[in-house]
């Protein structure tokens, strides 16, 4: 049996590799996927902690986690759409103005 | 001497975490999908291991499935990343095949060094469909109805956001009318 703090690390892992895409990168869509990463990298400790104290709850959540991420992706792809079409860029130094 | 769910643990928490890295360090935002994609693939793994069956396919179905589609979907769509040098795509070849054999290699050998453990049979595991199921179904319900109503507005949000903005019926001629009045 693997311990949890296993996969507690690997979950800050990816949680930590998510904030770091999340600020060094200036690409929008690569912004987007960062937090998508770091979704998952708190997902795995969701199930991890599911499992270790026998809680399904805790996989309800994941399950919650995902519909709203995909409701989030949707959404927030539909405005980088928007965003494209009147600045003609994806890099995010170029996006200053919240106006459209 | 490692269990095999240690090593198998550590096998997928390798590709997860050489996902994360490879999405960091890669330049186009295809290569940066399709790690991503290695990511929610290596978790779904991972579920497996921690007997969330019914996670592990959902990840696969939902995450590495639909939402990436959508993401590369829109990757394509606005030609991202083309004033990007695509070296990635070279490195991918390089190390990406060979990578990819070596995984399934070490995977087959983990499963077949430890062969004389038992498989589990579907439904046995402690996140199976059926009793997250009842969850959903019973004390998670109220959640569940809202999060449909939730999906329902993004999805009327996502068309309203992404839709080229349409002239209103009679709002624009009436508007340069008005313009014009002003301009004489």
């Amino acid at each position: 049996m693997v311990p949890l703090s296993y996969y507690l690390v690997l979950s800050g892992i990816l949680f930590a590799c998510g904030v770091a895409g999340f600020l060094i990168k200036r690409n929008i869509i690569t912004i987007f996927m960062s937090i998508e990463l770091m979704l998952n990298g708190v997902n795995l400790s969701f199930v991890a902690f599911a499992a270790h104290w026998h809680a399904l709850a805790g996989q309800v959540f994941v399950f919650f986690v995902m519909v709203v991420a995909a409701a989030e992706s949707a959404v927030g792809l539909a405005i980088i759409i928007a965003v494209y079409r009147t600045r003609e860029t994806l890099n995010v130094d170029h996006v200053n103005l919240l106006k459209l | 001497m490692i269990s095999i769910h240690l090593a198998l643990f550590l096998i997928f928490g390798v590709v997860a975490v050489a996902g994360a890295v490879n999405l960091l360090a890669q330049r186009h935002p295809i290569n940066a999908a399709l790690s991503l994609i290695a990511v929610m693939a290596a978790l779904a793994g991972e579920y497996m291991l921690l007997g969330a069956e019914f996670l592990a396919a959902v990840q696969v179905i939902v995450y590495a499935g639909a939402i990436m589609v959508l993401f590369v979907f829109v990757i394509m769509l606005l030609n991202a990343g083309v004033e990007e040098r695509t070296e990635g795509s070279r490195v991918a070849i390089i190390f990406g095949i060979p990578g990819v054999l070596l995984g399934s290699i070490l995977v087959a050998w983990v499963i077949l060094r430890y062969s004389e453990t038992e498989a589990v049979p579907a439904g046995a595991l402690p996140g199976a469909p059926s009793t997250i199921g009842q969850l959903l179904f019973h004390e998670f319900l109220l959640p569940f109805e809202i999060t449909s109503i939730l999906i329902l507005i993004a999805i009327m949000g996502a068309v309203v956001l992404a839709s080229k903005p349409e002239p209103a019926a009679g709002g624009p001629s009436k508007k340069l009318a008005t313009e014009q009045k002003v301009n004489d």
